[in-house]
């Protein structure tokens, strides 16, 4: 009996290894979310402390919408900016109307991070979400 | 707490999804901004929907919002693929505000004044100042085209187009052309009216499209006039805000002065029905049209009101694994029962 039951407990144990390496803040997490009707789905992400996320995102919107991640003030510089643009920055990007865009983006100790689009009224008609890390 | 207007600055408005182009030379801020609060310019306009002979005439008028918002365009969704748009009548827009809302000076002169795939394209025309572009396709595809075009979509227009491309994949949009606009002297505030006649067995006047790119709590105020062969059975009856002010039989005065306007040679000079619905909701009220049964069966279409989406159409591809087996076995059975009949001897036919 114990001869089976060492082998099951060590394919127990790599399992759960496996599983706990997806919260490990050194590896990179790929987290998909779809833009449709000028809403992010979904709205509220969680991620592990010091995590690196890829985001992979699409547009399912004849529009163009943005993915800002950052505090209240970077929405806020964003809500007033003037980049027509966004891509160069980790956590920033554009995605065009239909298609799918990705950025990749390390996130802090703890907290909450926002993410929002800030095109033209997006922000104030609820496109934005939240991840919380912890 | 509701926001009103101390007055309505057009006494009828219209039916028609207001977008914003970015003009020429603004400042360009994330996403495109067209202004720095991202803030839609909304016009208005004034709207007749006539139904005779199974044509529906829709007038409609666009404002020139001057020079430096010259590239302000709008779509329209519509119940059918026109079969024309026209310059309208000159005045008639006007005249059905007097029915409705008689000036407040008694004895007052009447003024005429006059005032990705993509969508595919069906047919482009201009009238006036106005370039006009009729197209057909779904959501993506009139959006697509839209934005290609330097139009700006507010953030619910996705959803909007989507509501319309359901039940009719035909959009007509329309922009000022500044430069016509400044030869033919086109002056800010002056309307445009257009008339589109549309074959139709069931026509609907779009109202959600008031509500787009406002703010859930922003009043809505417009007036529908129908001019029908008979008292049309309406659907949505009253409710959110649109009250059925008016309905009765057209006077004659009222069918004869428009008739006698340009463009309006279809109207009957009798025997016509005069509804007026003046709305005044909230824009999150208005998630519905008006359907119109102009028939006498007193059952307007709760799909082309909006109140309920349209069936999907049936689609091969969305057959189960267990029905296409179904299929197949039939056609082979069939092609069996082909085959014996023909290698059928002959002899009985003979003898």
């Amino acid at each position: 009996m114990r001869r089976i039951a060492l082998p099951v407990l060590l394919v127990l144990l790599a399992g759960a290894c496996t599983h706990a390496s997806a919260r490990d803040p050194g590896r990179e997490r790929t987290i998909e979310i779809t833009m449709h009707y000028s809403a992010f789905d979904p709205a509220e992400i969680h991620v592990a402390p010091g995590a690196t996320v890829r985001f992979v995102l699409t547009n399912a919107d004849p529009i163009d919408h943005e993915f800002i991640l950052g505090d209240e003030t970077v929405q806020r510089i964003h809500e007033e900016g003037t980049e027509a643009h966004h891509g160069a920055k980790p956590g920033e990007i554009t995605v065009h109307a239909g298609t799918t865009g990705e950025t990749t983006y390390t996130f802090p100790e703890g907290g909450e991070v926002i993410f929002g689009c800030h095109s033209p009224g997006h922000y104030a008609y609820g496109m934005r979400g939240l991840v919380i890390v912890g | 707490m509701r926001h009103r207007r101390p007055v309505r600055l057009a006494l009828a408005t219209g039916i028609a999804l207001f977008l914003v182009a970015v003009p020429a030379g603004a400042a360009m801020a994330c996403g495109g901004l067209v202004a720095p609060n991202g803030t839609i310019s909304l016009l208005r306009t004034t709207t007749l929907a006539g139904y005779h002979g199974g044509v529906e005439h829709y007038v409609t008028s666009f404002s020139f919002a001057g020079e430096a918002n010259a590239e302000l365009g709008s779509i329209v969704p519509l119940p059918g693929i026109p079969t024309d748009v026209t310059p309208a009548g000159r005045w008639t827009l006007q005249r059905l505000v007097q029915e409705t809302q008689p000036p407040l000076l008694e004895g007052e002169a009447f003024a005429f004044a006059a005032d990705a795939g993509t969508a595919r394209v069906l047919f482009e025309t201009e009238i006036d100042a106005l370039d006009i572009t009729v197209l057909e396709g779904g959501a993506v595809e009139v959006g697509r085209w839209a934005t290609d075009h330097g139009f700006f979509l507010p953030p619910d227009a996705p959803e909007v187009l989507e509501f319309y491309a359901a039940r009719s994949p035909i959009f007509l949009a329309a922009r000022f052309n500044a430069a016509r606009a400044a030869e033919q002297g086109v002056v800010e505030g002056e309307g445009t009216p257009i008339h589109i006649e549309i074959p139709t067995p069931n026509p609907w006047v779009p109202l959600r499209i008031l509500g787009l790119g406002r703010q859930p709590t922003d009043l809505v105020e417009a007036d529908v006039y129908l001019l029908t062969d008979r008292e049309p059975a309406l659907l949505p009856q009253a409710t959110g805000g649109v009250v059925l002010e008016r309905s009765e039989e057209a006077s004659t005065s009222l069918l004869a002065d428009l008739a006698s306007d340009r463009g309006m040679g279809w109207l009957p000079t009798e025997g016509m029905w005069f509804s007026h619905l003046a709305i005044d909701a909230e824009a999150r009220e208005l998630h519905h049209d008006l359907a119109i049964d102009a028939s006498g069966f007193g059952q307007p279409s709760r799909i082309a009101a909006g109140l309920i989406p349209p069936p999907e159409p049936a689609s091969a591809v969305d057959l189960t694994p267990a029905a296409w087996l179904a299929i197949a076995v039939l056609l082979c059975a069939g092609a069996l029962a082909v085959a014996a009949v023909i290698a059928r001897p002959r002899a009985e036919v003979a003898g």
